[in-house]
This record gives structure tokens, C-alpha cells and sequence, in this order.
């Protein structure tokens, strides 16, 4: 199948807005969470999800989106106040008290949906597909109910920015101005849950801590304004969410989770690397240019100080002479400035021993050298 | 004799299951009791995941799921992942909690994309990987000197005899790690190759606990016995005892309890330890949310009791005597509800702080002392 007949199609459209939906969503929640430290938060209650999901299934008596969506919810919160219950109430560690809820509810859920493929209920073949998701399942009413629950949790973020904005980055201040700070964070905690309700259905609960914290990640590389970076992430999100979509229409057994995954980590890969300011190739950059500066403000000092030390402005320094100073090879730095104009070759005299090349500072060389040495007295003062 | 006895020990199918779960929990709580103290308990979740990769790449290469070294070789990934996080983690461009949520997803779903492409056909379908299948496990068995042992007793048997001549091993040196890392590096212990080891044995349970128990379950037998032993004590020795005998009992009763209600067992097993961590926490003996609130209780009955014998001792012999110590003045003038009041005259008398002397409340000697002591502290002591 070509790329174009694959966009035409019925179904690929489908799991590629359901994608996009997830992509958003996760995003604009996934930048707080990464923000607050909570990447893992989003781990537990994706996981948390399943027994509500099958309790969801029990209440219904059938796989019907928004019963489950609903059970999914509950459990999720339900885990997330376990979790605070533990770190508040006991001695327990918040890596602790994470993986206790993690791992109990999620237990609690193998356990019932055992109990419902035990009865011989004769939807449960969709039940499975929860664990990993099964994205080309999707009906256009889910998407509905996925694009509702999305609307409602950005309209959130739209209404409660200054306040999330506040909590996420200093909550003692906000304590102090008379925010709700607790109830703030349980409705970023909730709607964190509300991220995983809409990621069912696409990813599964098992991948959804990626869903939540690779968007974020990616986008914190390239901005530091929290604006830009919900922004970014939920762009992220949508373009990771629909790139695995379609990889997935591609061949039989590429699902489509996997893939949304994987596509969102290369791009946090990508970020990683190349962002400008925050990236590796940036750093590596800044490095080498930052160690070049260093070495020619050395060198032209070193050729300042020769000149005073001698009282002769125009001394013409042996460039063996600079290099011993050093103690490496200086002629790359040396050229450097002379290519600023700052110092100038000089041809050794006729009958001088030395056959080395001599350097001598120029005016504005002189300036610089005196520009740099005062604000390194004023650092060090 | 022994023979026969032998074989009906390894032909009792409850008993080859409940013996699976147990030495999985075992297995796992002897190294997740140190995951638990260095706060590092989601690195298990982590491993849990990631070594579903390194289990189908084992499998895509040698086709075979179980022996030494495919658990080596698969659970080399979880160290992967480790040691990916880390990588990240030191770049500090990304959080330890991002960092860890990153790398596993990775692999996890390399794990699965491999597992629908080529291995679709054989036992690992991503099913069992979440969920394992301990009710099966004595259907794979090894001929050991004429026995047909369980494959999964043989490997996770092993596991824990590792796990548990590691941990006795270096004892001290774990204890010292985890507690205070600076001086175990200042003494020339290498923590850090320390808690690699510790981490490769987690991943190696992880990856003979994976047919059993699966990958995300495998979390609740490292994280969940530990964190109930440390509400229940604080010494390690004891920790590892309580998170043994937590996992025999999570197997035993979530097995009769699977049965009964025809439900996952390994499922079932998982959430009996969840239960006995609530158990832990409500009622444990000194960190329990029951010995905590009677603690509270008892203290508060204490400074009531404190509290009138100052009111009374301050009002002795003066002029208002009679109006001040009576209960009457406890109501107006500590604003003490009258059953408190009530409450606290019949305990104090009980006591012998006071007396009841008509309606005047009076001091006994010992009372009289109490408050001198909080009025006047240090200054008694000859009397």
C-alpha cells in the first residue's frame, strides 16, 4: 500500500486522531507532571487504571467506553491516594509507595479480569486489549468520548494556568498567597489520570508513563518558558502519536502503541542532541568555542604583559618564546588574533639567530588585552 | 521410600505452585529490601519491563526461553537500563524520575514489536508477559536424578540461593552501602559496583520470576514484602525475615483464595502482599496507623492530667481555693468539655494525683510533686 492510499484510509484516519488526541493531551498534562518531578506518577496510575477498567466491564456487563473510562478514572485516583496516604502516613518513601500502588492495583486488575474471562462473558476478547491497547478497535464514538475528555482537560489548563503555573515552580509561594495548593495538585493528579483514560484505548496502560513524560522532556530542550513548552509537547505529542500510527498501518504485527512510543522517543533522542542551548552538539559547541576564547585571551595577554615587562608597546615576542609560556603549540591562537587584527606577523629581523616567526600587539590588540585584565581584576575582586 | 515420597512432593500440583510463589517472593524481597532502603524501589518496575527485551532477543537467537545463560544474557537488559538511565540522569538534562519513565518504555516496546513479529507463534505472547502463568508451571518439568522437578522450582530455587549467598556475602558491606554510601566509598567498598550487582541479581529474578509471575507483577514480590517488613521493624536481619515469611504467606493464601474464586494466581498472590502491607500499616506494633493513634491517645490523656495538677497546685492554699479547684472551674477556666473534665478527675484519682475532698479537688503528695516538676524542673530530685 502507498503512503497515499494508506492516508485515504478509514481506519488509519481514525487511529491517527485518536493518536493525535492522546499526543495532545499527554503533552500539555505530561509538561507538568515531568515539571513537579511526577514522570512516574503518570507509570502508577496508567497501571491503576486496570482494575477500573475491569470493574468498569463488571458494572456495564459490557465493553462500553464510557463505563470504563469512568472505572479507569476511579481506580487511578483511588491509587494516587494510596500512594499519598503511604508517603504521608508511614514511613514509606515515595519510590516506595509508587511502586506498592503501582503493583497492587495492577494485581487487583489481573485478578478481575480473570474473574470476568472466567464467566465466560462473551465481549471479554476486547478486555485484553486494554494492557497494550488496540488502536485500530477504535470507533468514531470513542473518539468522541476521547476528544471530550481532552477538551475538558485543557479548557482545565486554560482556566487554572497562573495557579499550575505557580504550583509547578515555587508551592510554598503559592501556599503563602492563599492558593489552594493541595487541591491544585490533586487536580493535576486527576487529570494526569485523565491523560491515562484517553491513552487506553491507544497505547494501553503498560506504555502510557512514556505517553505522559517523553513529550515534556523533548519540548523542556528547546525552551525554557513553561508557554512554549506545553505548546511543544503537545505538538510533539501529536506529531509522535500520528508518525506511530501510520508506521503501524504499515505491515501486520506493528502495533500501534509500541510505535507511538517509539516514535515520541526518537524524537526526545533528537531533542536531546541538536536543541539549541540545551543539546549535546550545542554544548560540545559552546565547549570548544568557550576553550578557544580561553587560550587566545591567554596568548594576547601573555604578549601584553611581554610588552610592559620590556616598555616597549611595539615588542616583537619569538613565538618559540610563547609556546614554551604555554607549554603547547600557540600558532593556531596566534593566528586567531592576528585574523582579529588584534596582534601582527612579523618577519624575523635579518641576522637575528631565531628563525621562529615574532608576533607583536597592534593598538587595538593593546586595548583588548587591557579590557580583558581589568575584567578579570573585577572578577576577582 | 524416599524416592516414592519425593515424587509425590513434586507431583503435588498445589504444593509446586504455592512452592513457585513463595521462592519468587523470596527471591525477590531479599533484594528489593535493599531497592526499598536506598529509595530506589521503581528501578525494579523499570527491570520488570525492560527484560522483556532481552528475553525475546535471548529467545531470537537461541531459542530457547530458559537455562543460566539466557537469564544471564536477558538479564543484562535490565542492567541496560540501569545504567541508560543513569546516563541520562548524569547529563542533567533530565530528571531521575524522567529518566528511569524514558529508557524502559524503549525497550519494553522493542520487547513487544519483536515478540508480534517473529515470535507471535511460540509461548511469549504479550499476554504472559504481563501476567505469567504460575498455574502451568508444573507442566514444564526437568529430569534431575530420576525426579521430575518443576523447570521453575530448579531456576527459581537457584535464584534465591544467589540472591541469599550475595546478601550474606557482603552483609556488611550492603548494610554499609545503603545506609551511608560516603563512608562505604571512604572505606574502599565501591557502593556503586555493589548496588550493580544487587540490581543484575534483581533483573535475573526478574527473568526467572518472568514465566511464573510476568513482568509487571514481578514489581509487587520485590517492592511490596519489603515495604511491609520495614513498617513492621527496624533491623535489616529482621526485615529479610519478615519479607520472607510475608511472601510464604501471600503464596499460600492468594493460591487457596485464586482457587476459590477461579481467578489469577500469581495475580491473586500479588495482592495478598498488598494486603498484608495494609495490615502493616494499620496495625503495626510501632509504626502502625493503630499504635501510632493510641500512642497520641495515651500522651493526650498524660497532659490532661498534667495540666490539673498545675491548675491545682497553683491554686493551693490561696485565696481562691475553693472556687478554682473544684471541676466546676475546670469547664470556665481550661475550657475543658464536662465529660473531659469528668474524664480527667476519675483518672487522675486513679491515679492518686488527687483526691476528691467533697466537691474540693486536692493534691495527694505525689501529685503535688508532678507539678512542681513541670513548674520547676530538676529542681526535686532529693525529695
Amino acid at each position: 500500500m502507498t503512503l497515499l492510499a494508506l492516508l485515504g484510509d478509514y481506519t488509519l484516519q481514525k487511529v491517527a486522531i485518536g493518536a493525535a488526541l492522546l499526543g495532545l493531551i499527554s503533552g500539555v498534562l505530561g509538561s507538568f507532571a515531568v515539571l513537579r518531578k511526577q514522570s512516574l506518577l503518570g507509570d502508577t496510575l496508567s497501571h491503576a487504571a486496570l482494575p477500573g477498567v475491569c470493574l468498569g466491564f463488571i458494572i456495564a456487563g459490557g465493553r462500553e467506553l464510557g463505563s470504563i473510562l469512568t472505572g479507569a478514572l476511579v481506580t487511578g485516583t483511588l491509587a494516587a491516594l494510596t500512594m499519598l496516604l503511604l508517603t504521608r502516613m508511614s514511613r514509606l518513601k515515595t519510590d516506595a509507595a509508587l511502586g506498592v500502588a503501582l503493583s497492587v492495583f495492577f494485581a487487583v486488575g489481573v485478578v478481575l479480569l480473570t474473574y470476568i474471562q472466567g464467566g465466560n462473558n462473551a465481549s471479554q476478547g476486547g478486555l485484553d486489549s486494554f494492557l497494550f491497547g488496540q488502536a485500530a478497535a477504535t470507533l468514531t464514538s470513542d473518539l468522541w468520548v476521547m476528544a471530550t475528555i481532552t477538551a475538558i482537560a485543557l479548557a482545565l489548563v486554560t482556566v487554572l494556568w497562573k495557579e499550575f503555573k505557580l504550583v509547578s515552580f515555587d508551592p510554598e509561594f503559592a501556599a503563602c498567597s492563599g492558593l489552594p495548593v493541595i487541591l491544585l495538585e490533586a487536580t493535576m493528579t486527576v487529570m494526569i489520570a485523565l491523560a491515562v483514560v484517553v491513552g487506553l484505548q491507544m497505547v494501553g496502560v503498560v506504555l502510557m508513563a512514556a505517553m505522559i513524560i517523553a513529550p515534556a522532556v523533548a519540548a523542556r530542550q528547546w525552551t525554557k518558558r513553561l508557554e512554549h513548552m506545553v505548546l511543544l509537547a503537545a505538538a510533539f505529542g501529536i506529531v509522535g502519536g500520528v508518525c506511530g500510527a501510520v508506521i503501524s498501518a504499515m505491515g501486520p504485527g506493528l502495533a500501534t502503541g509500541p510505535l507511538i512510543i517509539l516514535s515520541l522517543s526518537l524524537i526526545v533522542v533528537v531533542s536531546l542532541l541538536l536543541a539549541p542551548g540545551r543539546g549535546f552538539a550545542w554544548e560540545l559547541y559552546k565547549l570548544r568555542r568557550d576553550r578557544r576564547t580561553l587560550r587566545t585571551q591567554q596568548v594576547l595577554t601573555t604578549l601584553y604583559r611581554l610588552a610592559r615587562h620590556h616598555r616597549d608597546p611595539a615588542f616583537r615576542s619569538d613565538q618559540g618564546m610563547v609556546d614554551a609560556y604555554h607549554g603547547t603549540n600557540t600558532r593556531r591562537a596566534l593566528q586567531y588574533l592576528a585574523g582579529k587584527g588584534w596582534v601582527r606577523f612579523e618577519s624575523p629581523h635579518a641576522g637575528d639567530p631565531a628563525t621562529q616567526p615574532h608576533w607583536a600587539l597592534t593598538e587595538s590588540g593593546r586595548h583588548e588585552a587591557e579590557r580583558i585584565l581589568t575584567e578579570l581584576e573585577g572578577a576577582s575582586r | 521410600m524416599i524416592t516414592s515420597l519425593l515424587d509425590t512432593f513434586f507431583n503435588d500440583i498445589d504444593l509446586m505452585i504455592m512452592l513457585v510463589g513463595a521462592l519468587v517472593g523470596i527471591a525477590s524481597s531479599l533484594v528489593g529490601t535493599f531497592l526499598v532502603l536506598r529509595g530506589s524501589s521503581m528501578l525494579s518496575d523499570a527491570i520488570g519491563h525492560s527484560i522483556v527485551f532481552g528475553i525475546i532477543l535471548v529467545w531470537l537467537i537461541t531459542h530457547q526461553t530458559s537455562g543460566p545463560w539466557q537469564i544471564l544474557g536477558a538479564a543484562l537488559t535490565g542492567l541496560l537500563t540501569v545504567f541508560l538511565s543513569e546516563l541520562l540522569i548524569n547529563t542533567r538534562k533530565v530528571k531521575a524520575d524522567a529518566a528511569i519513565g524514558l529508557v524502559f518504555p524503549v525497550l519494553f516496546s522493542l520487547g513487544i514489536l519483536l515478540i508480534n513479529l517473529y515470535a507471535s507463534d511460540v509461548h511469549i505472547d504479550a499476554h504472559t508477559v504481563l501476567l505469567g502463568e504460575i498455574g502451568f508451571v508444573w507442566l514444564d518439568t526437568l529430569s534431575i536424578a530420576g525426579h521430575d522437578v518443576p523447570r521453575a522450582i530448579v531456576t527459581m530455587g537457584s535464584m534465591t540461593l544467589i540472591n541469599a549467598a550475595f546478601i550474606g556475602l557482603f552483609y556488611k558491606e550492603l548494610k554499609l552501602a545503603t545506609f551511608d554510601a560516603p563512608l562505604a566509598k571512604a572505606l574502599g567498598f565501591a557502593p556503586g559496583i555493589l548496588f550493580y550487582v544487587l540490581l543484575l541479581l534483581t533483573s535475573g529474578t526478574a527473568v526467572a520470576a518472568f514465566d511464573a509471575v510476568g513482568a509487571v507483577l514481578f514489581v509487587a514480590f520485590v517492592i511490596v514484602p519489603p515495604s511491609a517488613a520495614y513498617l513492621l521493624t527496624d533491623r535489616l536481619w529482621l526485615m529479610f525475615l519478615y519479607g520472607a515469611l510475608i511472601s510464604v504467606a501471600s503464596s499460600i493464601s492468594g493460591y487457596y483464595l485464586a482457587v476459590w474464586w477461579d481467578v489469577s494466581i500469581g495475580g491473586m498472590m500479588a495482592v495478598m502482599t498488598g494486603v498484608f502491607l495494609a495490615l502493616a500499616f494499620l496495625f503495626g506494633p510501632r509504626y502502625g496507623m493503630a499504635a501510632q493513634w493510641f500512642r497520641r491517645r495515651q500522651q493526650r490523656a498524660l497532659n490532661d492530667s498534667r495540666t490539673l495538677a498545675v491548675h491545682l497546685y497553683n491554686h493551693e492554699g490561696g485565696p481562691e481555693q475553693d472556687v478554682e479547684n473544684v471541676t466546676q472551674a475546670l469547664r470556665e477556666h481550661l475550657l475543658w468539655s464536662s465529660s473531659r473534665a469528668n474524664r480527667v478527675v476519675e483518672r487522675s484519682c486513679q491515679r492518686q494525683l488527687i483526691t476528691l475532698q467533697g466537691e474540693r479537688l486536692a493534691l495527694t503528695e505525689t501529685g503535688r510533686y508532678l507539678a512542681r516538676e513541670i513548674l520547676e524542673p530538676g529542681q526535686h530530685n532529693n525529695r
